[in-house]
């Protein structure tokens, strides 16, 4: 039997082939994340997943410092351009670089099992 | 129709309360320590166990701890509420077993919780766990979604970490009055200010202690309660709210569901927040305090940090807050929100010790659960306030 990939295993299949894709409200026109079934709040249909720009807008920033050698983790919440919050990390950012505001690009990458969207300083 | 109207305003009452192996209780387990504030407390009350037909029970790590309760106890409960909103899941059993109560169903309600984390594992222990968007990630959480959220309103409102360290101050004064609390030694801004950063701007003096514990609380319909032994405290008001499970849905990071929770409340007790005399929330972290405040109506949103600051909530001040030293100083095993019921209980019926609130007759209890994701808000008064 051929299996339907639900919302959460397909946004996980597009970023392991490389493309940080997201569903639409099309209430409202924002993107929607975590992926779901229906739209929440209302239970609306959503549309097909759609490339994103990846770029987007550090809206809250914890650092965890790390025994050295391993490095503080720079978790970030970031509000994407398209609309939708994630929380996230920044692997290649300097703490003291990071603040509230600062633009932000996502890139893809694999540090376990599952594939995951992180932000750089915007060039 | 409507919650706050429709809510059994003082129709049901805590007759009894616990606490039981606060700081260490080695060689106890989380049920044995949770079975022993239940007894305590239906000893307080003047019940047995046999007496209990609703069971509410979260216990730290075991999913199905309402039925493990009941075994351990020997009973066969009518209504067994295994809810588990995190450190709000006892409020909310509150809420629930008063409609049962007022509505006949149950007779007796024992809420009761324990937790050996300290002695057992020396961590947190905690059932939060991390979506497959999240847990990537590799945050350090919860403490990482309070630090975000503590970050949040550092930016919009200009709360600092001096205020914050207000927080753990007055929790440690009120400590020092309690001999109850684990941590009562003298301490100061400075010191408060220089321990070690856990997740920016998140200090260790920012977060609740790791402790073993186990607090109970009995209750029943306020017209049954006349024959009890001590200060019946009936409940006036509940509500709870659910925004979110993970930080990143949380709609506003600087104002909780207890925006929603606390009025609701209040409005069900026919009280506003300058009728309460004493204010128990769920300090998890300092942070917590200052968005609780804002929300709850203490105080006008952003200004938590100024409020705290100016010395209102310690000892001597104008809003006696934690009056036990909260989860930052008394104690903190895993789950602390029926801690803010015991000891709202404990202010009501004036057996608070050094730390009696004097001519006290309505208290608040706030519990949070998750995230800041679940929270939930009680109004006790005394018979007179009924």
């Amino acid at each position: 039997m051929e299996e339907t990939l639900h919302a959460e295993k397909r946004f996980l299949a597009l970023l392991a082939d490389g493309s940080f894709w997201l569903q639409r409200d099309p209430a409202t026109g924002l993107a929607v994340f975590p992926p779901r079934l229906r739209a929440p709040g209302h239970g609306g249909q959503l549309t097909e997943f759609q490339p994103v720009s990846g770029r987007g807008t550090i809206h809250a920033v914890t650092v965890q410092p790390n025994r050295p050698p391993k490095p503080a983790r720079i978790i970030v919440l970031v509000d994407l351009d398209e609309g939708a919050r994630m929380l996230s990390h920044m692997p290649d950012a300097s703490p003291e670089d990071v603040a509230i505001g600062d633009p932000v690009v996502a890139r893809i990458v694999t540090e376990g099992e599952t594939p995951m969207v992180v932000f750089d300083p915007a060039p | 129709m409507s919650w706050e109207s429709r809510f059994p305003r003082g129709r049901t009452a805590v007759v009894g309360a616990a606490t039981y192996g606060l700081g260490e209780c080695a060689g106890a387990s989380a049920l044995e320590m949770a079975a022993q504030a239940g007894y305590l407390a239906l000893d307080d009350a003047g019940l047995s166990i046999a007496d209990v037909d609703g069971l509410f029970v979260a216990l730290p790590s075991d999913l199905l701890g309402g039925l493990a309760m009941a075994e351990y106890f020997g009973i066969q409960p009518s209504l067994v509420d295994n809810n588990r909103t995190g450190g709000s899941s006892f409020l909310c059993h509150a809420i629930h077993a008063a409609l049962a109560l007022d509505a006949g169903l149950i007779d007796v309600a024992l809420i009761t919780y324990g937790s050996n984390q300290r002695t057992a594992s020396g961590k947190l222990v905690s059932a939060l766990t991390g979506s497959p968007y999240e847990a990537p990630h590799g945050a350090r959480m919860p403490v990482g979604g309070y630090a975000l959220a503590a970050a949040r309103h550092m930016h919009d409102f200009g709360t600092t970490k001096e205020d914050l360290a207000h927080v753990a101050l007055a929790a440690r004064g009120w400590a020092k009055l309690n001999p109850e609390a684990f941590r009562r030694e003298d301490t100061t801004l400075e010191e408060l200010l220089s321990t070690r950063i856990v997740s920016s701007p998140l200090s260790v003096s920012d977060c609740c202690l790791v402790t073993d514990g186990a607090a109970a609380v009995v209750m029943t319909r306020t017209d049954r309660a006349k024959s009890a032994r001590r200060p019946v405290v009936p409940l006036l008001g509940g509500a709870a709210s659910v925004t979110h499970k993970e930080i990143a849905a949380m709609p506003d990071l600087t104002v909780t569901g207890a925006a929603i929770s606390g009025p609701r409340a209040m409005a069900a007790a026919g009280v506003s927040p300058a009728d309460i005399g004493a204010v128990q929330l769920y300090d998890a972290f300092t942070i917590n305090t200052v968005l609780f405040l804002e929300d709850l109506g203490f105080c006008p949103k952003g200004e938590g940090g100024r409020f705290v600051s100016s010395g209102a909530i310690a000892p001597g001040g104008a809003l006696p807050v934690n009056t036990n030293g909260g989860g930052l100083s008394c104690n903190h095993p895993g789950m602390y929100g029926l801690f803010t019921m015991v000891e709202a209980v404990r202010q009501l019926r004036g057996e608070a010790g050094d730390r009696q609130v004097p001519g006290i007759d309505i208290a608040l209890s706030h519990g949070n659960g998750g995230v800041l994701s679940s929270q939930a808000t009680l109004v006790f008064g005394t018979e007179a306030t009924v």
